[in-house]
């Protein structure tokens, strides 16, 4: 068990600046009535961050700053779809999206 | 009426928040596995994996965090790309946060602590279902997703020497098919008259997300594509 105090400052310093963008707003909505038009883009907010987290994975980024298209998630990214839309359940979507991408894996 | 009191009492629960939990356990397990794996192979001892599990507990932060320790990068550089890596949670907070005005600003803190992708997914979809988010729910959520995570990290820096390949499984999927799935249940929660300019937005978001790829990382990416799209949806809603 040892640890080197450089990296335990770099490792308090990245948790500090992951914490305050997490509690602020907590601190700050408690604290002050948010404007109606606030509120409604913060509707958005899930399907966009949730999309966007879905499509950056679905692109690669070569070392020529080239965006194609990353084949084996677009390929699983297809069945993981379907798996969701009909069976509605976070936890078969997860297993089977997996076996999906095995399956792909195995095959290329 | 009598349903809507059982379940209102059954969201109540830690309980039941910590079984909400459970569907996610796969994603955090494996990623956490594999963060504990890379962390030991860039020569972090076991307790140094746990303190960044503990203190930075957000997945692709601590990988990144191992890659620019393995090229020497000056530490203010590191810490300030994961700021920037993680400035998305801000919106995340922002969103979940006025579900929950009603509770004490110790407690609010303790939310905003262990808010991640995963919890955050999970509460946005039960706050679209029931209106409403308790406290005790979002604890048990919460505290199960950090505390497996920890162990997952650890697990994975005390095994890992002996598995490394966890894309062969498929396993490295397991978070993109949770996002897969947390967007289809927020979709299936929208009303049919919201659905199509819902669509109309995911569209627009492939294209947005393709176009400043080309220009920004990944993660500045979803920052500037998500406040983009969501003023969109409001200039279209009106």
């Amino acid at each position: 068990m040892t640890i080197n105090s450089y990296l335990f400052w770099i490792i308090i310093g990245s948790g500090l600046v992951t914490w305050l963008p997490r509690i602020i707003p907590f601190i700050f909505v408690k604290n002050i009535q948010l404007p109606k038009v606030v509120l409604k883009w913060l509707t958005f907010v899930p399907v966009c961050i949730l999309s966007a987290l879905v499509f950056t994975n679905l692109f690669e980024q070569g070392d020529s700053m080239a965006v194609t298209l990353n084949l084996p998630y677009v390929f699983a990214f297809i069945p993981t779809v379907l798996i969701a839309v009909w069976t509605k359940s976070l936890f078969l979507t997860v297993a089977l999206g997996v076996v999906s991408m095995a399956v792909i894996r195995f095959i290329f | 009426m009598q349903q809507e009191a059982v379940h209102t009492q059954s969201k109540n629960s830690f309980i039941q928040g910590a079984k909400d939990c459970i569907p996610t356990l796969l994603g955090y397990l494996s990623i956490g596995f594999a963060f504990g794996v890379v962390g030991t192979v860039t020569g972090l001892s076991l307790l140094e994996v746990a303190l960044v599990a503990i203190f930075i507990y957000a997945g692709a932060a601590q990988f990144i965090l191992c890659a620019l320790l393995v090229t020497n990068t000056p530490a203010l550089s590191i810490v300030f790309t994961v700021f920037v890596v993680n400035l998305r949670h801000f919106l995340m907070s922002l969103t979940i946060a006025p579900y929950v005005t009603r509770y004490s600003t110790w407690r609010n803190i303790g939310f905003g602590t262990m808010l991640t992708d995963e919890t955050f997914g999970v509460a946005v979809t039960e706050a679209m279902k029931s209106k409403k988010i308790y406290g005790r729910w979002l604890d048990g959520l919460n505290i199960t997703a950090y505390v497996s995570w920890i162990i997952a990290c650890v697990a994975g820096g005390y095994f890992g020497h002996w598995i490394t390949d966890v894309e062969k499984w498929g396993l490295d999927f397991a978070l993109v098919a949770m996002f897969i799935a947390l967007l289809v249940l927020q979709l299936s929660e929208t009303n049919k008259s919201k659905l199509n300019m819902y669509l109309k937005l995911i569209m627009i978001m492939f294209i947005t997300v393709y176009i400043l790829l080309n220009f920004f990382s990944t993660h500045i990416t979803v920052l500037i594509a998500t406040l983009f799209v969501a003023t969109l949806g409001v200039w279209m809603d009106k």
